[in-house]
């Protein structure tokens, strides 16, 4: 967040977080100016939890985020990677205002809209979509896909030209539906398609920023490039920024301009996607990336990092660094300091990372593999003394 | 089948050609309330000891089914199952309850997908693994007990003594995916069949569990039936692979004939659809057009025509009419001839994979 100010000139939407060498891997693509669109600083959403017999006190809290801050420029996306519990979705929820933030500030086109009253959000909630994980929970199953589409303009009181239901038509042949299927209900279309309703209900207010929550991890392998292309066409067609959110780091990779990696409410590493993929300093992205499975027989090249255990419980997260417990470079520091995100010696321009004791940026294979997993460990030593 | 120890595994002839796990011309049909649902239709593969065979297909494929009918855990009133399963010499779809059921948990084991749910929540994780233990090889609970402990600190849950007596709910996801793997590997079977066992956990712990299934593995000499969607997945485990649609192998071949040089177009369109971590992000992903029928009613013909980019190369209405054969060993079920294959992939199909 170091650069506040863009020149509106600046073409290519590049912003001051986008380093020169990405520029060349991200042609020209979007129109918009690189202005912001999201910002959010110190963002902490703490939920209660509530003990004791009658009297229902508070014990405890799950720190689903604790203290994000991140920005998204016009046009741009964000992917945003991490596992199961490290608050992406949650984060996700808090920017379309779906919960309010517990601390922190949510500012959307320069409007603080951190604790917003309903009335106040009106006006915005147009502007920001959702898109959700499960096509099958996420529309109504009692209405057609006409009434479902039309619904955000209905609530918004938009009347385009020509009707709600031209608009409608158009977005199902945009999505790559039938128009003629105006009248159908949700049971009659498979994940796929529904997914693509979903889209098309997202687009009908026109957003300028859509958070699409998992999008595609409920649907089949030949689905899902389906939905990605349609998502990425609506993206660089439409100028819509997004947040999307997912756990596959392929997808994310092949979505995103920058992508954020969080572990346990905390972002650890945040920079354009050359620098987080090939060239990642905190050890929980290397770790990460190793363990995304690689449809290549020939994938020798890369390092081999296997990490202990699961995840800490975010009730009660570890002091100072999060990733310490799991991390094969924790010393004292870590225990006793949280590491801030700050642009590190070697990293590009907007690459900021979250670690005392950062990796060499790379990703090909070391020397000696990283094992930290007991038993893995051990069977691989028996393994290579019976070799 | 009450002995102490198990048979060792070396008595077989080491030099006969017999598979261990031989799967012919499989037919899997359930009859449902909209009529029969041909889930597994003809379905034949091989698996030799020690060696990983992955099947890869999407929802509704029929991978999980033909893995249910190996064991024998469908349900007999509305399925009907034709064809040959034979498990080291022995047959098993017209095999009694109680001969599977001496099989079962013995010489072949499941690893489901979902431990929670898989898991019961009303005993304690060292009861459930000692279970099957003592009741195949007649030991005490002491033993039972004893095993257990082994078992989870084989599969790598920290203190093991301790968390033998805890419920699967005190167990993290990861940790009680280990303790499945624990609960298959307790009678040392020689068949694993894992049901999409890395699919509902977090990535770097997906890691984790599929090497140690392979180390474990490589300790013991099991055979590994691996159901996943996720190439990805078969590409660090398996050695050869069986490509499903529509209940019907479509392809087959080792892992690297599949992942490097695929015939068939749905391999084809499968791999040009997942994205890569170092492709170029610029060129859009290909998917495959359509959506995966209903096996209620299957399309004539070749079942992936309706969605196959090369209908027409092959002429006429062959594809709509005539069912492609699967040779054995590697090969696919298309009309399409090997040089057109050949072609089609090396000019279209390569380019779209780096």
């Amino acid at each position: 967040m170091s650069e506040e100010q863009q020149k509106p000139s600046l073409e290519k939407g590049a912003t001051a977080d986008a380093a020169p060498e990405a520029d060349k891997a991200v042609p020209a693509q979007r129109p918009e100016t690189g202005e912001r669109l999201l910002e959010v600083t110190g963002m902490r959403k703490y939920f209660p939890i509530n003990g004791g017999f009658v009297f229902q006190r508070r014990v405890g809290d799950v720190r689903a985020v604790d203290g994000i801050d991140f920005h998204i420029d016009k046009g741009e996306a964000l992917g945003m990677v991490g596992e199961s519990g490290c608050g992406k979705s949650t984060t996700g929820r808090l920017v379309t205002r779906l919960l309010e933030p517990t601390d922190g500030k949510v500012a959307y086109a320069g409007q603080d809209i951190t604790h917003a009253s309903r009335r106040q959000l009106a006006p915005i909630r147009s502007e920001i979509q959702m898109i959700f994980q499960d096509p099958y929970a996420s529309l109504n199953p009692r209405q057609t896909v006409g009434n479902i589409i039309s619904a955000p303009m209905e609530i918004n009181g938009i009347n385009p030209t020509g009707g709600r239901e031209k608009r409608v038509r158009e977005l199902l042949e945009t999505v790559g539906l039938n128009p003629e299927h105006y009248n159908r209900f949700p049971h009659e279309f498979s994940g796929g398609q529904r997914q693509r309703i979903g889209v098309a209900r997202a687009l009908s207010v026109n957003p300028k920023l859509i958070v699409a929550d998992e999008p595609v991890s409920a649907l089949d392998v030949s689905i899902q490039a389906q939905v990605v292309n349609l998502l990425q066409q609506v993206q660089k067609e439409l100028g819509i920024a997004f947040l999307f959110i997912a756990h596959d780091l392929a997808i994310v990779r092949h979505f995103s301009q920058r992508i954020a990696v969080m572990y346990l409410g905390k972002i650890v590493e945040i920079g354009d996607r050359e620098s987080i993929y090939v060239k990642p300093r905190h050890p929980y992205t290397h770790a990460l990336l190793s363990a995304a499975p690689e449809a290549d027989p020939d994938d020798k090249g890369r390092e081999r990092i296997r990490l202990a255990g699961d995840v800490p419980s975010p009730i009660n997260p570890p002091s100072g660094c999060r990733f310490r417990t799991r991390c094969w470079k924790a010393q004292d520091l870590c225990a006793d300091e949280e590491p801030p995100l700050i642009q590190l010696g070697g990293s590009s321009e907007g690459h900021l990372t979250a670690c005392h004791f950062p990796e060499e940026p790379t990703v090909t294979a070391r020397a000696e593999d990283i094992i930290l997993d007991p038993a893995l460990a051990g069977a691989e030593e028996a393994a290579d003394k019976t070799l | 089948m009450t002995t102490v120890t198990k048979p060792d595994p070396a008595p077989k002839d080491p030099v006969s050609t017999d598979p261990f796990l031989s799967v012919r011309d499989l037919y899997v049909r359930f009859a449902t309330e909209d009529g029969t649902v041909k889930a597994v239709d003809g379905l034949s593969f091989d698996l030799e000891r020690g060696e990983t065979l992955g099947i890869v297909g999407e929802s509704g494929s029929g991978k999980s089914v033909t893995n249910l009918a190996i064991l024998g855990l469908h349900n007999p009133r509305n399925t009907t199952i034709a064809g040959e399963i034979m498990l080291d010499g022995q047959e098993l779809t017209g095999a009694s309850n109680r001969t599977l059921e001496r099989l079962r948990g013995n010489k072949m084991a499941m690893i489901f997908q979902d431990s929670l749910t898989a898991l019961s929540p009303y005993y304690t994780v060292g009861r459930q693994i000692a279970e099957p233990f003592m009741k195949h090889t007649g030991a005490s609970k002491r033993e039972g007990r004893a095993r257990a402990i082994e078992m989870l600190a084989r599969v790598g849950i920290p203190q093991p003594q301790t968390r033998v007596d805890d419920f699967p709910h005190q167990f993290s996801g990861g940790m009680r995916q280990r303790a499945m793997i624990a609960l298959a590997l307790v009678c040392d079977p020689e068949l694993v069949i894992a049901d999409e066992p890395t699919t509902a956990l977090d990535v770097t712990v997906q890691a984790q569990i599929l090497d140690l299934l392979k180390d474990l593995q490589q300790e013991t000499g099991t055979s590994i039936i691996l159901i996943t969607h996720d190439l990805g997945v078969i590409a660090n485990t398996a050695d050869k692979v069986v490509v499903m649609y529509a209940g019907r192998a479509v392809e087959r071949g080792t892992t690297r004939e599949i992942l490097k040089a695929p015939e068939h177009p749905y391999a084809w369109g499968l791999l040009s659809s997942i994205p890569r971590l170092t492709a170029d992000v610029d060129v859009p992903l290909s998917p495959i057009p359509g959506t995966p029928p209903s096996l209620l009613n299957p399309p004539s013909g070749c079942p992936f025509h309706p969605r196959c980019a090369f209908v027409e190369k092959v002429g006429g209405d062959r594809c709509s009419t005539e069912r492609p054969q699967l040779p054995d060993g590697r090969g696919s079920a298309c009309h399409l001839t090997t040089e057109q294959k050949r072609d089609i992939f090396i000019e279209q199909i390569q380019p779209r994979l780096r």
